[in-house]
């Protein structure tokens, strides 16, 4: 029996990020995925015969560049991808380069209040960016590393003035239709940052806060450009391969459909894994790099947890928002005023904050929107082989889809579904004629294939009282936990979800250096 | 008024009565004699029923019976109930053989008490864990991934201590056969009417004594046959501050009296871990994993624990109650968190929490500082404090098995 020195649960891509650090570093790493393949949210699936999901993510903006310079990405500039901002009545507004380098479609006046907005929000999100990547403080033990990140950030909050200190402190926990009010006219770029602030949040653009989401999502970058968004040569499932092909080539041994049953502990000690087979493996250090619910509360014996911690872990608000659309279509769809080259990119319905706002209200009370908010991508114009040649497959990401639809999804999954596809209609006449087949996955679906708790992406909600030092949990925030030998490493933890490989990289890391205890 | 609002009316009335009568209220009200009550619990419960002082010799001399419904009752069963208890508690509760009693305690995440009490295994499934403070929100949240069932059963389960040296012979003269074979820490189930009686020969004296556990529809029916037993043994009904005394010169101590509960504390470094508070002994460490053991080891490993709990002798006959203490006379080192002159020792004595190093390694020239009223005039004493081992009173007749007859 080979024994290993690190043992990964998840092959999502922040385990196979974790796994090829450590791989490098020399660590005998075996990973455990329970499905079929790795790559997570990035793996796809067939929905239609003959029709392929990408992955979950249906595109890329938050990509480290130390993760990507570790899977071996091509330093190549990747092409930045265009955002639209669709209209039902007009023409769209369409952000170029990286989050709207330039703005076509809106009054030059307009472009110009956008690009003060854009100017604003890029130098406040580089500013949090300092902590995404870097462990959260341990409060009551704050090092001179600690303390000179802080220094640095507030030094380069108030380089460029104390009125730009004020306001960052002004704006940090503000909604943002508010900031929308404050600088924009056109409903079409409100309606777009007002959804971006809250896609995969359970917020809508006027809930104290919300503009935190649009910082954390412009803390994203691609090819050294902030607030980009690309499309992997060959799709995402290509970011996939890539991955896993990394963490092959660093010695990680990995093994698919193999569920972990139990993590192995004795007096608050980790000692390996059960698999469902019965097998167990001891490894001194296991990294749990799925959802922290499902580490704690399905994983480990209770016995080996302290009372507060499962209580907190309990409390983890992690209750998905978003529904995923896949449509088989005999051809290429066209959205009313987007020129052909531009359906590469991403497609935004949502009209204005009031829309946003509106298409929230419901799910605060379990029920959805009839009128939701959702951005689109064709995946098989950047990988073909999703769909037989002419046809086409588009994906959408619905918005307010609640977990817990009060309903139920069952009954109300095809209604919803036709929703959907009538706001679709909306914007693409006639696009209901060319679907083939489509699926519709709900939040609870999401969890059910992915093993996300609550269908949640972040693994947890991204919200003020669920980050930095309280994620997933503070006693777990520093990637190591109270059960000692046992690291987080999923998208619950810090700095949180989306494709950027940075919980797995930071845990890595934080394994690699040593638990300062 | 409509039929909804008087039923829910109906629902409330104990919002009429904010603090709640025991079981036994009608005997000891009937008793009482000082009309002296307190709040225990949201209870009304006796400081005294005749005369502290005669009561306190009660306990000693005679016997003592003393209600003790308000104290909080859990009932813990389930498959699991073992394994949630361990990871409960601090001391190895597979150690613990049903018809045994466990005096533990528990902590939360950081080691800091939550509270002690006593763990009484009914059955292999089926527990009662006894203690001062509220505890279910924690007992249920401590429930996540255990299949346990936690019920508070604190107003559905009557309780009574009676203490003192004629005790046993006051349970057998009342019938209950074969409770001469309990040992300390031993419980046993009794018939009463066609009910049963928990019987443990456990309590909060030091004393050769007993505790016993009802329904509370057979609280009068047992406080009775108790009585009528008891009449030719001396047997008295007495209030709180009688039994503190005998707690004081058995070492007992009082969950936010001599030490602040983790969940009561405000301020964050009133928190007490085990060792701090003379429960270190009840810390196993070689059983599996339990709340708190993490930061309990971590701060006897770095030396990081910040106090400790002693036993003083002080000079003089004066209590030292909340009385400050002081190293050389001058350097505050800690508080009397409880003091009497004891009777039974003869001795003035003590519990107080000193700061580390003081009474740890520097355990000499201590005093204390009393001030005693004198006719709405201080006198400031300094007295000389020796730290002494607990309990300062030790009873065989506690320990002695079959206990002497009267």
């Amino acid at each position: 029996m080979t024994s290993f020195d690190v043992i990964i649960i998840g092959g999502g891509h922040n385990g196979l990020t974790a796994a090829t650090l450590l791989g490098k570093s020399g660590r005998k790493v075996l990973l455990l995925e329970a499905a079929g393949n790795v790559g997570g949210a990035l793996h796809g699936y067939e929905f239609h015969p003959g029709f392929r999901a990408g992955g979950l993510a249906h595109i890329v903006n938050r990509l480290d560049p130390d993760v990507a310079k570790l899977i071996g990405l091509q330093a190549e500039l990747p092409e930045i991808l265009p955002t639209v901002a669709l209209s039902e009545t007009g023409m769209p507004a369409v952000l170029r380069g990286a989050y709207g380098e330039r703005t076509d479609g809106v009054t030059a006046a307009e472009a110009v209040r956008f690009s003060e907005l854009r100017e604003k929000l890029l130098f406040q999100a580089g500013i949090l960016k300092r902590f995404l990547k870097r462990r959260p403080p341990e409060i009551g033990a704050v090092t001179a590393g600690d303390m000179a990140a802080f220094a640095s950030a507030g030094w380069n909050m108030i380089r460029r003035g104390r009125e730009e200190g004020r306001d960052f402190l002004r704006m940090l926990l503000m909604n943002v239709a508010d900031v929308a009010d404050e600088y924009l006219t056109d409903d079409r770029l409100k309606g777009l940052i007002a959804f971006d602030a809250t896609l995969g949040i359970h917020l809508g653009p006027r809930s104290p806060t919300s503009l935190l989401g649009l910082h954390y999502r412009l803390t994203g970058e691609a090819g050294g450009a902030a607030g980009a968004q690309f499309m992997p040569r060959g799709g995402v499932s290509a970011l996939a391969a890539a991955f896993e092909k990394a963490a092959v080539s660093a010695g990680v041994t990995i093994r698919t459909g193999t569920s972990v049953t139990r993590i192995l502990a004795d007096r608050g000690e980790t000692k390996g894994i059960a698999l469902a087979s019965g097998e167990e493996i001891s490894a001194p250090v296991v990294v749990s790099a799925i959802h922290p619910q499902m580490t704690f509360l399905t994983l480990v014996d209770a016995a080996e947890l302290s009372t507060g911690f499962l209580r907190a872990v309990k409390n983890i608000r992690s209750k998905g928002n978003v529904a995923r659309l896949d449509l088989a279509l005999e051809r290429v769809p066209e959205f009313s005023g987007v020129l052909p080259e531009d359906h590469r990119g991403r497609l935004v319905i949502a009209r204005s904050i009031d829309h946003v706002e509106n298409a929230f209200n419901p799910a605060k009370y379990g029920e959805f929107s009839e009128d939701p908010v959702m951005e689109i991508t064709v995946p098989s114009l950047a990988d073909p082989s999703l769909a037989p040649a002419g046809a086409a497959t588009l994906s959408a990401l619905v918005q307010f889809a609640p977990y817990q639809l009060g309903e139920g999804w069952e009954a109300g999954k095809p209604r919803f579904q036709k929703v959907v596809l009538d706001v679709l209609e909306r914007h693409a006449p006639g696009i209901g004629k060319f679907v083939l087949g489509s699926s519709l996955m709900t939040p609870a679906d999401i969890e059910a294939c992915y093993h996300m708790s609550g269908g949640h992406w972040h693994h947890g909600e991204l919200q003020t009282d669920q980050l930095l030092v309280n994620r997933p949990v503070n006693a777990a925030c520093r990637y190591s936990t109270p059960l000692k030998g046992l690291y987080l490493a999923s998208a619950g933890s810090h700095p949180g979800g989306g494709i950027s490989g940075l919980p797995g990289f930071l845990a890595a890391q934080s394994i690699l250096a040593g638990e300062r205890r | 008024m409509t039929p909804g609002l008087a039923a829910r009316l109906a629902g409330q009335k104990h919002i009429a009565t904010p603090r709640r009568e025991t079981p036994f209220h009608p005997r000891l009200k009937e008793l009482s004699e000082t009309n002296d009550w307190y709040t225990w619990a949201g209870c009304k419960a006796p400081h005294s029923i005749f005369d502290t002082e005669l009561e306190y010799f009660c306990i000693r001399s005679q016997a003592a019976l003393f209600d003790i419904s308000p104290m909080m009752k859990y009932r813990i069963t389930g498959p699991d109930a073992e394994r949630y208890l361990n990871r409960l508690t601090l001391r190895d509760v597979r150690k613990l053989a049903v018809g045994r009693v466990q005096y533990t305690a528990w902590c939360d995440d950081h080691g800091h008490v939550l509270d002690d009490g006593t763990l009484f295994r009914l059955d292999a499934d089926d527990f009662r864990l006894c203690c001062q403070e509220r505890h279910l929100p924690w007992l249920l949240d401590s429930a996540i991934g255990f299949s346990v069932t936690v019920e508070e059963e604190t107003e559905v389960i009557a309780g009574l201590a009676l203490q003192g040296p004629t005790s046993f012979s006051i349970l057998q003269a009342a019938g209950f056969a074969g409770v001469d074979a309990l040992k300390p820490f031993q419980l046993a189930r009794f018939p009463h009417e066609d009910a049963e009686v928990t019987i443990s020969r456990t309590g909060f004296t030091g004393d050769l004594g007993y505790e016993l556990f009802v329904p509370v529809g057979k609280a009068l029916s047992l406080w009775d046959r108790l009585w009528t037993a008891g009449r030719l043994h001396g047997l008295k009904a007495i209030g709180y501050d009688a039994l503190n005394r005998a707690r004081i010169e058995a070492g007992f101590i009082v969950a936010n009296a001599d030490f602040v509960t983790a969940e009561g504390a405000l301020r964050t470094d009133r928190g007490r871990m085990p060792d701090e508070i003379g429960l270190d002994w009840l810390v196993d460490t070689e059983k599996p994993f339990f709340n708190g053991r993490d930061a309990i080891l971590r701060a006897r490993e770095r030396r990081t624990l910040k106090h400790i709990l002693v036993g003083l002798e002080i000079e003089g006959n004066i209590p030292a109650e909340h009385a400050i203490v002081y190293h050389r006379g001058k350097r505050e080192v800690g508080l009397v968190t409880a003091a009497i002159w004891s009777p039974l020792a003869k001795r003035n004595i003590a519990i107080a929490s000193l700061e580390r190093p003081f009474g740890e390694r520097i355990a000499d020239d201590l005093c204390v500082e009393i001030y005693a009223m004198r006719e709405l005039q201080y006198r400031k004493l300094m007295k000389r404090a020796k730290i002494v081992p607990r309990p300062f009173v030790r009873l065989d007749r506690r320990t002695f098995t079959p206990p002497g007859r009267f």
